[in-house]
């Protein structure tokens, strides 16, 4: 194959990726309005995806706020601006860390998931069984996890920051004496209500992302137990790939 | 009734059905031989509108499924079972909730009658005590019991099995087949099976197609199978490596 071929090839293979997620996106939305809504599943999946992701987001929240402290007081105290640990935490954490470090883990986590489940159900016809039985697999299968990526994200979002934030503060006050009081007013004098929406829409955009391309990765799986591994792998990389690549553009949009 | 008409499919280059026709009456079991990677279950997931034929159409008690809306095709759906070769038991729900699931979904039965019916469905297929077990927990000739009662339990018009003696130990197999008989006894469906089991397809069917090449070669009852002048399907049905049919990659 020249790199010609080799181009034109590769840019087949994303024209058909992209256009059978995003004909997902349309069925999946059809579906999402359809009655009955299917509240068990939708709970399992919000069980699965939110609650269970919350210890190891709770853990890498609270390591991120402290090393971020950390290093900003280590940069800071050069000019003297040690009180301003706190905003910058704030600011880092409800913008930028808490949204795309949250999505980070529970893309590499539930979006694992989704499409093993997902791919281990089409290549045992498990799909197709549910066909026969009158059963949408959209409906059944995706909608719920659409439904709980786009608010249980948020919903950790939100926790990661709060904990985010009270790890910079143990640090800058337990470790380096800053006072309470000075941690919380420069926090709040500087954090905008602005600041915190900005991360939850994102965080939004990630759980719809991370839902809706898994579940394609593992709906589409073609080849057995090699096509389940590679569409696992495929979901976590595509995944992680779109929440930092989109991170920019919304972060520029949304500014 | 089910009338196969002109059936042609493709995936990619590889040409699979090239106009197959078939027809079955109601009440009527119908067995399609055909070698691996003949087409067989293409042809299945065709007659319950799983996949999308390019062009040709098939019927079922006069509605031609494949210009179906999605809604459509759903209701016409409810009139079929299917056993799946693997089964294709939901890994995450218990026996009982596989069995149930149209039930509980579909025909919304009350939980507590939908357990029963179950319960009742397994036992026709020969399974007590097992309700509550998870589909992992089973041997293979149970979780084909199993995927035989969750395709009998909404009381389908139409059963369709997916080579269902096809892993099973020769004991095992025939104790499917009396079932598959039995089936068709007590609930006077029609059915379809594909399957490349002579001993199966003769217990089984009342009438027998021929598979091969894409298209359906030759019909007729068993016995006409038995002693077909066809080479092709004498070959088959004989079970013999030498004759017009090639094996794909292997040279004579």
């Amino acid at each position: 194959m020249n790199p010609v071929e080799k181009f034109g090839k590769v840019l087949m293979d994303f024209t058909v990726e992209f256009g059978s997620i995003m004909l997902l996106v349309c069925s999946t939305m059809k579906q999402i309005f359809l009655p009955p809504p299917d509240i068990r599943n939708i709970f399992k999946q919000m069980l699965e995806i939110g609650v269970r992701s919350l210890p190891v987001v709770l853990i890498t929240a609270v390591f991120t706020g402290m090393v971020f402290a950390l290093q900003t007081y280590t940069g800071f105290k050069r000019f003297g601006a040690e009180s301003l640990v706190g905003s910058v935490v704030a600011l880092s954490m409800t913008r930028e860390l808490g949204p795309v470090l949250t999505s980070l883990i529970v893309a590499g986590r539930a979006g694992a998931a989704m499409a093993a489940e997902l791919g281990t159900m089409r290549v045992t016809e498990q799909i197709d069984a549910l066909e026969t039985l009158a059963t949408n697999p959209v409906k059944y299968l995706i909608v719920p996890r659409f439904i709980s990526g786009i608010t249980m994200l948020p919903a950790l979002t939100v926790v990661a920051d709060i904990i985010g934030i009270l790890g910079g503060y143990a640090v800058t006050v337990g470790l380096f004496g800053i006072s309470s009081t000075v941690y919380w007013n420069k926090t709040w004098n500087y954090l905008e209500l602005n600041d915190i929406y900005i991360g939850l829409i994102k965080a939004c955009f990630f759980g719809a992302s991370i839902a809706i391309i898994s579940c394609s990765r593992g709906f589409y799986t073609t080849g057995g137990a090699e096509g389940v591994g590679k569409a696992t792998t495929g979901a976590v990389v595509r995944s992680s790939m779109t929440i930092l690549i989109s991170d920019y553009f919304l972060s520029a949009w949304l500014f | 009734m089910i009338d196969v008409v002109g059936l042609h499919k493709s995936f990619g280059s590889k040409k699979v059905l090239q106009g197959v026709n078939l027809k079955v009456e109601k009440g009527e079991s119908m067995v399609v031989l055909g070698g691996s990677g003949s087409g067989k279950s293409v042809l299945l997931k065709h007659i319950v509108g799983i996949l999308k034929p390019d062009s040709g159409s098939v019927v079922i008690d006069g509605v031609d499924i494949t210009s179906l809306n999605e809604k459509g095709l759903y209701e016409v759906r409810k009139k079929f079972g299917m056993l799946f070769q693997g089964a294709a038991l939901f890994d995450s729900m218990k026996v009982w909730e596989n069995v149930a699931f149209a039930l509980l979904r579909s025909k919304k039965m009350k939980v507590k009658e939908a357990r029963e019916t179950a319960v009742e469905r397994l036992r026709m297929v020969g399974l007590a005590g097992v309700e509550d077990l998870m589909p992992s927990e089973l041997s293979g000739g149970m979780k084909k019991r199993v995927g035989l009662a969750r395709a009998i339990a909404h009381e389908p018009e139409i059963l369709l099995y997916d080579e269902p003696t096809t892993g099973l130990d020769p004991i095992m197999a025939d104790a499917i087949n009396d079932l598959i008989v039995k089936m068709k006894q007590q609930l006077s469906v029609t059915s379809i099976a594909i399957t490349h089991d002579m001993q199966s397809a003769y217990k089984i069917s009342d009438r027998i197609a021929m598979l091969y090449n894409g298209v359906i070669i030759e019909t007729g009852t068993p016995d006409e199978i038995r002693n077909t002048e066809n080479a092709v399907v004498r070959q088959f049905v004989t079970g013999s490596a030498a004759g017009p049919i090639r094996i794909e990659g292997v040279s004579a």
